[in-house]
C-alpha cells in the first residue's frame, strides 16, 4: 500500500485543481467497481454491491485536494505575490518550495523590512519563480501551486505534504480492493474542494442520498513537545471520531466502529477535536439528515509540507472498515 | 438607457420590487416566459432555437437586483432617524450623504457635526452606525408619523457620464449589481442552443439568499453569475495587486472567498475573448463572494464561472465604471453562451 500513498501523495492536486489525483484514483478503482464516474464538480464516485437483507446505501468520503496558494500578483521584477487555498500556516510556508501544474518550482521568501520576530503575513511573503522580470515570469495571476516535497518511508512512519487526505484516499482504494461482500450498496467518493469549504462533499452527498455515511480524514494529536492537550497520538490505531468543531458523530455509528474494531481486535482511540472538522460535517446534514461518523488517521504537523502518520494505523483504518461493511450497520 | 433606470432605481436587499418592476418591462417581449418565485427573485426563460441541441440542456445566468443601503431602528423623539447597515457598508462612507427613505423616497440627510465643532482627537475617530442619525428635516412628530423601523433607505445619487471620450466613465450608486442585471437584460435578447434560464435574485448582498433558492428550483446544467465587482486601481504604495483595473475589460474569476470557478467555464471565456478580441483581466484571487458560492452547490453540484465589470468604490453612495467595460461584457457572454453547444468536454 506505500506504493499507492507515494503516489497519491506526491501528486498535484490543490482544491479545484484535483483531476490528477483523480485519474491516478480513477486508474487504481476502475477494475474493482461496479461503476466509476465524476459528477458535475468533479467527485469521483465509485460504487461496488447492492443492498441486501440489513443493507444501507452507504457513503464513505476522502477528500482529494490539499491546501495550496494561488498567485495574485506578479510584480515589475517578477517576484510573485499570492494568497491562501485552504487554511495555509504562514509558519510552514518560508523555505517552502511550491510546485505549480506545469511542473514548474517557485521558492517562498519573504520581506525583510518588517518588525524583527513577527511572523510575516501572507501580504508579506512572495514566491521566487527565478524570473528576472514581468514579462519573463512562467506563471500567471490565478496559477496554483502546491507544496513541493517528496514522501518520505521512515519506517514505520510515513511523512509526505498532502498526507491531508491523500492517506484517506489510499485506505479507501485499499477497502475498496479488500471489501468483496457486502450486505451495502457502498459508494466510495472522491471529494473535491475540502479544505475551502467541505464543498464536494455537499453536493456529492446531496446526489447519493445516503442512509449511513463516514468520511476517513487526518485528525491532529497531542504527542508531540508541548503539544495541546488531546488524547489521540500517532500509533495508537485510527481514531473515532466523537465531535469536532463541524459536527457530533452519530452515536449509532460511532459504536457500530468501536464495536468492530473490539471484535476484531483493531487497536483504536476516540478523537474529541477541538479545531476544525470535516466532510461529514455537511454529509449529516444534507438533504433530510444523514447517520453519519468519521474514522481519522492520527497526523502530525498537519497543513505544513511535512505531514506524519503511523503505517500501522492506516492498515488498522483498512481492516477496520472492511470489516464494518462486510456486516450489517448495527446503528440503531 | 435601461443602466441610468436600475441604478437610479432603489433596492436594498429585501425590497427590490422597484428594481425587479423596472427589468420586468425590460424583459417581458424578450423572454419566452417569466416567473417571481417565494422570495422574490425575477426568473425569465427564453427556450433553445431548437430541439436538437446536444449537451448542455439548461444553462442559468444569475445578477442580484439588490444592493446595500440602510434600515431605519428607531425614530428619535426629536426626529433624528437611527439606523443600521444592510449588507457591507463602511460607516466612513455614509457621514454628510443624501439618503431617500422608504417607498415614497423621503429626502434625508446623514448628519455630521461641522469641523468648528470637533474635539481634538475626535477628527481621528471614525463614528459607528450608532452615533450617526438621518435628518429628514421633520418635527418630532411628523417623522414619527411617516418614518416608522423598518423602512429602507438607500443613497440618492444620480447616474451621469462623466467622460465621452476614451474610458467612457460613468458615474452612480449600486452598479453591483445593476451592471450584471444590464448586462443579463441584454443577453435576453438572443437566443441561444440551449433554454437560458435569466435569474434576477434578491438578497445577495446579506448571504447569497436569493440565488440559492433560484439555483435548486431551476437545476440549471451550467451557471454563470455576473457582476459588478471591486476595482482599486488607484496607485499603490507598493508592487502589489489591484483587485481589477477599470477599463481593461470583464474580469474573470477564478477563485474568491465563495467558489473556485469551474476552470473548462473560465477557458471557455478565455478562448471566446481572444478570438473575438475582447480585452479581459482575470480578479485578483481570494477576494469577496458572489451568488456563484451559493449557486455551485446547490443540489448536486453546479459548475460556475463569475463575470464581472468592474466597478470603483462599490458599498459606498457613489461608484464609477466605464461603459465598455460594460458593453465588452455582454460581447463576451453572448459569445461564450453560443459556443456552449458542444457541451462541457474538454
Amino acid at each position: 500500500m506505500k506504493e499507492l500513498i507515494k503516489s497519491l501523495v506526491e501528486a498535484f492536486g490543490p482544491s479545484g485543481s484535483e483531476d490528477r489525483v483523480r485519474d491516478l484514483i480513477a486508474a487504481e478503482v476502475g477494475k474493482v467497481a461496479r461503476e466509476v464516474r465524476t459528477d458535475a464538480l468533479g467527485n469521483l464516485i465509485a460504487t461496488v454491491g447492492s443492498k441486501g437483507a440489513g443493507g444501507r446505501r452507504v457513503m464513505l468520503a476522502a477528500h482529494m485536494d490539499e491546501i495550496g496558494i494561488v498567485v495574485s500578483h506578479i510584480d515589475a521584477k517578477g517576484f510573485v505575490r499570492f494568497g491562501g487555498v485552504g487554511g495555509v500556516f504562514r509558519l510552514a510556508l518560508i523555505g517552502s518550495r511550491v510546485r505549480f501544474a506545469d511542473g514548474r518550482i517557485g521558492v517562498i521568501g519573504s520581506e525583510q523590512k518588517r518588525v524583527e520576530g513577527d511572523l510575516p503575513r501572507l501580504d508579506q511573503l512572495f514566491i521566487d519563480v527565478g524570473a528576472k522580470d514581468r514579462d519573463s515570469a512562467p506563471v500567471k495571476v490565478g496559477d496554483v501551486a502546491c507544496f513541493d516535497r517528496p514522501f518520505v518511508d521512515l519506517g514505520g512512519r510515513l511523512v509526505a505534504k498532502a498526507m491531508d487526505d491523500r492517506i484517506g484516499c489510499a485506505v479507501l482504494v485499499q477497502v475498496l480492493k479488500e471489501l468483496g461482500e457486502t450486505p451495502h450498496e457502498v459508494h466510495f467518493v472522491f471529494t473535491v474542494q475540502e479544505e475551502v469549504g467541505l464543498r464536494g462533499a455537499q453536493t456529492s452527498a446531496y446526489g447519493i442520498d445516503a442512509e449511513l455515511a463516514i468520511a476517513v480524514d487526518v485528525t491532529t494529536t497531542g504527542d508531540t513537545p508541548e503539544a495541546r492537550t488531546m488524547a489521540v497520538s500517532l500509533g495508537s490505531g485510527p481514531a473515532v471520531k466523537v465531535k469536532d468543531r463541524g459536527m457530533l458523530s452519530h452515536p449509532g455509528v460511532r459504536r457500530w466502529l468501536v464495536e468492530t474494531a473490539e471484535r476484531e481486535g483493531i487497536p483504536y482511540q476516540l478523537e474529541v477535536l477541538e479545531a476544525g472538522t470535516t466532510d461529514a460535517a455537511v454529509m449529516q446534514t444534507t438533504r433530510a439528515g444523514v447517520p453519519a461518523g468519521v474514522l481519522s488517521i492520527p497526523t502530525r504537523y498537519v497543513h505544513t509540507p511535512s505531514e506524519m502518520v503511523d503505517y500501522e494505523d492506516v492498515l488498522g483504518a483498512v481492516r477496520l472498515l472492511v470489516a464494518a461493511l462486510r456486516g450489517p450497520a448495527e446503528i440503531g | 438607457m435601461l443602466l441610468r433606470e436600475l441604478v437610479e432605481a432603489d433596492g436594498v436587499s429585501g425590497c427590490e420590487k422597484a428594481v425587479r418592476d423596472i427589468l420586468i418591462k425590460a424583459i417581458e417581449d424578450r423572454a419566452d416566459e417569466y416567473r417571481i418565485d417565494a422570495l422574490g427573485n425575477l426568473i425569465a426563460v427564453k427556450y433553445r432555437r431548437s430541439r436538437s441541441g446536444a449537451g448542455v440542456a439548461k444553462v442559468m445566468v444569475a445578477a442580484h437586483m439588490d444592493e446595500v443601503g440602510l434600515m431605519v431602528t428607531k425614530v428619535e423623539r426629536d426626529g433624528f432617524i437611527r439606523f443600521a447597515p444592510v449588507g457591507g457598508v463602511d460607516p466612513r462612507v455614509v457621514v454628510a450623504k443624501v439618503v431617500r427613505i422608504g417607498e415614497e423616497r423621503i429626502p434625508g440627510v446623514i448628519g455630521v457635526k461641522p469641523v468648528h465643532l470637533l474635539e481634538p482627537g475626535e477628527r481621528d475617530r471614525v463614528l459607528k452606525f450608532e452615533q450617526l442619525a438621518i435628518d429628514a428635516g421633520m418635527s418630532g412628530e411628523e417623522a414619527q408619523r411617516r418614518v416608522r423601523p423598518g423602512m429602507y433607505a438607500s443613497f440618492a445619487t444620480a447616474f451621469e457620464l462623466l467622460d465621452e471620450g476614451g474610458l467612457r466613465t460613468v458615474k452612480g450608486k449600486a452598479f453591483d449589481d445593476r451592471a450584471g442585471c444590464a448586462v443579463l437584460a441584454e443577453l435576453l435578447a438572443e437566443s441561444y442552443p440551449f433554454d437560458l434560464y435569466a435569474a434576477f435574485t434578491v438578497q445577495e448582498e446579506v448571504g447569497l439568499r436569493g440565488a440559492r433558492v433560484a439555483a435548486y428550483a431551476v437545476e440549471p446544467d451550467v451557471a454563470f453569475v455576473l457582476e459588478g465587482t471591486v476595482c482599486d486601481d488607484s496607485p499603490k504604495e507598493k508592487d502589489t495587486s489591484p483587485t481589477t483595473r477599470l477599463g481593461a475589460g470583464p474580469a474573470l474569476t477564478v477563485m474568491d472567498r465563495s467558489v473556485i470557478c469551474d476552470r473548462r467555464l473560465v477557458q471557455l471565456l478565455i478562448s471566446e475573448a481572444e478570438a473575438q478580441g475582447i480585452p479581459f483581466q482575470v480578479k485578483q484571487p481570494g477576494i469577496g463572494g458572489t451568488d456563484a458560492g451559493a449557486i455551485h452547490v446547490q443540489r448536486d453540484g453546479i459548475p460556475c464561472a463569475v463575470v464581472a465589470v468592474p466597478a470603483r468604490y462599490i458599498h459606498s453612495p457613489v461608484s464609477v465604471m466605464s461603459l465598455n467595460d460594460f458593453e465588452n461584457t455582454v460581447r463576451l457572454m453572448r459569445g461564450t453562451l453560443q459556443r456552449l453547444q458542444g457541451g462541457l468536454e474538454l
